[in-house]
């Protein structure tokens, strides 16, 4: 088996540097990565790690430095010219088109006979698939597939086409722990088989399980690279944070808890038509955390949604919000947005690309302040003294790196943007705060401040709905955990007692297994794998 | 009395414009480029092909060689509409402009630009009608098979045609061939599907692009050609091609993006158009509510379409986006 003691360079970065208009992305870094070793990738969100693998898929090309591929320098322009080095790279964002099927994915942009010979192809691609064992019907179309489905015809697409080095972007970001044990085991049965693995990650306890060795990342700069034994979580997240930081969430015992919002039967379709939430039934309590744990695209988006009057719901759903002040049950179902808000229910989404919603990219600070109270001033015109003035606090409070108030928030950071975001919404005071993603690409520190900041908020007897992905979170934030799964609630959980393993295998309850099963004897059967030197 | 074998023929020269022009922009939408200059590009197709064939006409007095009659119109139209394909993609995908504005911005300069060659040539010719005629030409392109006119009521329906009507449906299954049957057609819909993940495959998407727009306003072009030499038996006058662009992009969506599907789909749509002229008795208002059929026949089924959401009814994913690699 091959060990990082055999010290085989498989590529070589040096001086590696890339720039986008005034942000520099990755700085002067210089690595080495062995042949047949799992390397990890750490550092925070914006530390640079995806920026760098992208010059090694060729997505992006870097500004200066140059690469060596097995000792020759090497010219990667185009996703192409990697695959000529055999490195393949398997994003984040899975690079799948829709409504083709697996295969015809698996074969995208390979050379060969111009005809298409369905049944030569599937032959081909199963031989990689039996090789590695894994079990994915090659005629499925992508957009009926699950994410870890997704995920597997990535890998196999890569395999296919004879990639070395594969390159894996936040791979577990979306799986479930189950399935991120399954994917560790086709990782290192990859090993095995000789291949050089990259993985970029964030997590520290996956680094510690997986890889040999980990290089870390910290804002663009090479900060250094340890063999995994040697590390621990603490010594890591000191390399990755540069200094010592605590971080323990503050959760206190919640009182007076009294019932906000009640959702019963709720059911909603998506836009093909299917159901995104079926028959969906829980409350939301004042004073205590309401974590949702899903895999993405359980419903998750949906259920918010509806609560805030932006999706529709079907016949016979109800959800039923008690205002504080009187204790007359409001139904909010048919009721208009605007006045959703006005009754104290506000909903901070950050999507994936941070401005899609909530917040107007070439809008200051103020601009996007004022899109809360636009209605409050006098004739046709608008206040801005009062926007102006939230703007600063917010920006003192929080801590937003801006030129000034004024400046379009499109062009701060990820994180800053979803500060203002966070900051306005709990600015209103609400009744019902509810959450999505809030620490989506933020770094550790500032994401604690979320954590804390949803905590006060929960003290002050608001109701605090959090979407979260990172399981280790929820447990540790929320009181209550309710578990989606395909739409439905497939567990309430009291977050105090709950294990990840429990969420894990709630969130898969309905979905059945359509995750790559691997068969590990197959594996150990297997004839002596390539890239053997040592055996 | 309304007559079959007369309103078919009929039917098909009026759908076959349409046809060039409907594969013309599936092609081009199939990578992801809403070509809304499609009607300008079908405008200087005919227009090249006038000027190419008015030039020989003049240059030889009337004694034309069917072949060559043929010839310079074609390359001439080619080249022109290739002109305007390479235009198209130069402001779309290499400078990244808005579709919808640099297709319609194209569509006024493509009927400005016939306009004026047509004008031009009409007082060249100092005809006192305001149309220029190239008989001699148009029959060339109309020459139908010999036999065509012995085979009764098939031979009208099937053989009366000039060579350009089965080049239209040839070209159509082709297309709808190579779009599904083969590695460049995966290709090509990837990248309309989702440009990041044909680059991501090591597709030049840029390459395809120009080359799917260059190949679609040339098929478009044809349209065009087709229009004046065979339809209008080689009469150009200013406007005559009316809305028939428009129509084309119509058919795309009407045929959900299927070259094979619009040969039936220009046929009727081409019915539809002239249907007006075959009843008896309709008045002025009546015929221009006729005319309306092909678009509401549209609407409809961008209804059923939009109601029965199937993935694969559905428009190009990428359709109208400009790519570019490094795009954060």
């Amino acid at each position: 088996m091959s060990t990082p003691e055999s010290k085989e360079v498989a590529v070589s970065l040096k001086n590696i540097t890339k720039t986008f208009g005034s942000v520099t992305a990755n700085n002067n870094i210089s690595m080495d990565i062995y042949k047949g070793e799992i390397l990890s990738l750490l550092g925070e969100n914006g530390s640079g790690k995806t920026t760098l693998m992208n010059m090694l898929a060729g997505i992006y090309a870097p500004d200066g430095g140059q690469i060596f591929v097995d000792g020759e320098e090497a010219v990667i322009r185009s996703p192409q010219d990697a695959f000529d080095y055999q490195i393949g790279m398997i994003h984040q964002h899975f690079k799948l088109v829709d409504v083709f099927s697996a295969a015809e994915n698996i074969i995208l942009g390979m050379p060969g006979k111009q005809k298409l010979d369905k049944k030569a192809i599937l032959k081909d691609i199963r031989e990689t698939v039996d090789r590695y064992g894994f079990e994915i019907d090659l005629n499925k179309k992508v957009y009926e597939m699950s994410v870890s489905e997704k995920q597997t015809v990535e890998i196999i697409k890569v395999l296919y086409r004879g990639a070395q080095i594969l390159i894996l972007d936040e791979p577990t970001a979306v799986l479930t722990p189950q399935e991120t044990e399954k994917l560790f085991l086709v990782l290192r049965a990859m090993k095995d088989h000789g291949r050089t693995i990259i993985i970029i990650t964030h997590k520290l306890q996956e680094v510690l399980e997986l890889s040999d060795r980990v290089a870390v990342l910290r804002k663009g700069e090479y900060v250094g690279v340890v063999n995994t034994r040697e590390a621990t979580e603490s010594s890591l997240t000191e390399m990755m944070v540069g200094k010592k930081v605590e971080l323990n969430i503050d959760r206190t015992d919640p009182v007076d808890v009294k019932d906000l919002v009640r959702v019963e039967h709720l059911t909603c379709l998506n836009k093909y038509g299917r159901k995104a939430l079926d028959d969906v039934s829980f409350t939301i309590r004042g004073g205590e955390i309401l974590g949702i744990a899903g895999i993405a695209g359980a419903g998750q988006k949906e259920l918010l949604e509806a609560i805030a009057g932006l999706q529709k719901a079907e016949a016979g759903s109800s959800i039923m919000y008690r205002a504080i002040d009187n204790n007359d049950e409001i139904q909010l179902i048919g009721k208009d947005v605007n006045d959703i808000k006005n009754l104290g229910i506000s909903l901070a989404f950050v999507p994936e690309d941070r401005l899609g919603m909530g917040l107007v990219g070439n809008m200051g600070m103020v601009g996007n302040m004022l899109l809360r109270s636009y209605n409050e001033g006098r004739g046709i015109f608008t206040r801005e003294k009062a926007p102006r003035e939230l703007a600063e606090e917010i920006r003192d409070k929080l801590e937003v790196s801006t030129p000034n108030v004024y400046t379009p928030v499109r062009k701060l950071s990820g994180g800053n943007v979803q500060k203002v975001l966070v900051g306005r919404e709990i600015s209103l005071a609400p009744r019902v705060l509810m959450t999505a993603y809030a620490v989506r690409g933020l770094d550790i520190n500032t994401s604690y401040t979320i954590y804390n900041i949803l905590s006060d908020e929960k003290k002050k007897g608001v109701g605090v709905v959090y979407v979260g992905e990172d399981l280790d979170v929820l447990i540790e934030l929320c009181d209550r955990i309710l578990v989606l799964c395909e739409g439905k609630v497939s567990g309430l959980v009291d977050a105090r007692t709950a294990s990840k393993e429990e969420l894990g295998l709630l969130m898969t309850k309905y979905s059945g297994d359509h995750i790559a099963k691997i068969h590990v004897e197959k594996l150990l059967d297997d004839d002596a794998p390539a890239g053997d030197e040592e055996a | 009395m309304f007559s079959l074998v007369a309103f078919i023929p009929r039917a098909i020269l009026q759908g076959m414009p349409l046809l060039f022009g409907c594969t013309g922009e599936t092609i081009s939408e199939k990578v992801g480029s809403l070509n809304l200059g499609i009607p300008g590009v079908m405008y200087v197709g005919a227009i090249c092909g006038v000027i190419g064939a008015f030039i020989y006409e003049q240059s030889c007095g009337g004694n034309v060689v069917p072949i060559v009659a043929i010839l310079i119109p074609f390359l001439a139209c080619l080249a022109g509409s290739l002109l305007m394909g390479l235009l198209f993609a130069f402001l779309t995908v290499t400078l990244r402009a808005n579709q919808n504005v640099t297709g319609l911005a194209m569509t006024t300069f493509g009927i400005g630009f016939g306009n004026f060659f047509g004008g031009s040539l009409m007082k060249l010719t100092g005809s006192a009608v305001p149309s220029i005629a190239l008989s001699a030409t148009s029959r060339s392109f109309r020459t139908s098979l010999p036999f065509a006119d012995d085979c009764g009521a098939f031979g009208k329906i099937f053989l009366s045609y000039g060579f350009m009507t089965y080049l239209a449906v040839a070209i159509a299954i082709v297309t709808a061939f190579i779009l599904t049957r083969t590695r460049i057609g995966l290709q090509l819909r990837a990248i309309g599907e989702n440009p990041a993940t044909a680059d991501a495959a090591g597709i030049d998407v840029n390459k395809y692009k120009y080359f799917a727009i260059c190949i679609g306003c040339m098929i478009a072009g044809l349209g065009g050609l087709f229009y004046v030499m065979d339809y209008a038996n080689g009469v150009w006058s200013n406007d005559a091609f009316g809305d028939r662009g428009w129509l084309a992009i119509a058919l795309v969506i009407f045929t959900l993006w299927k070259p094979n599907i619009a040969i039936f789909g220009s046929i009727l749509f081409g019915g539809l158009y002239i249907l007006n002229l075959f009843i008896p008795g309709a008045g002025m208002a009546t015929k221009e509510l006729y005319k309306m059929l092909p678009y509401l026949v549209t609407i409809i089924v961008l209804i059923i379409t939009s109601m029965r959401r199937k993935r694969e009814h559905q428009p190009p994913e990428a359709l109208g986006l400009p790519y570019f690699r490094e795009d954060r």
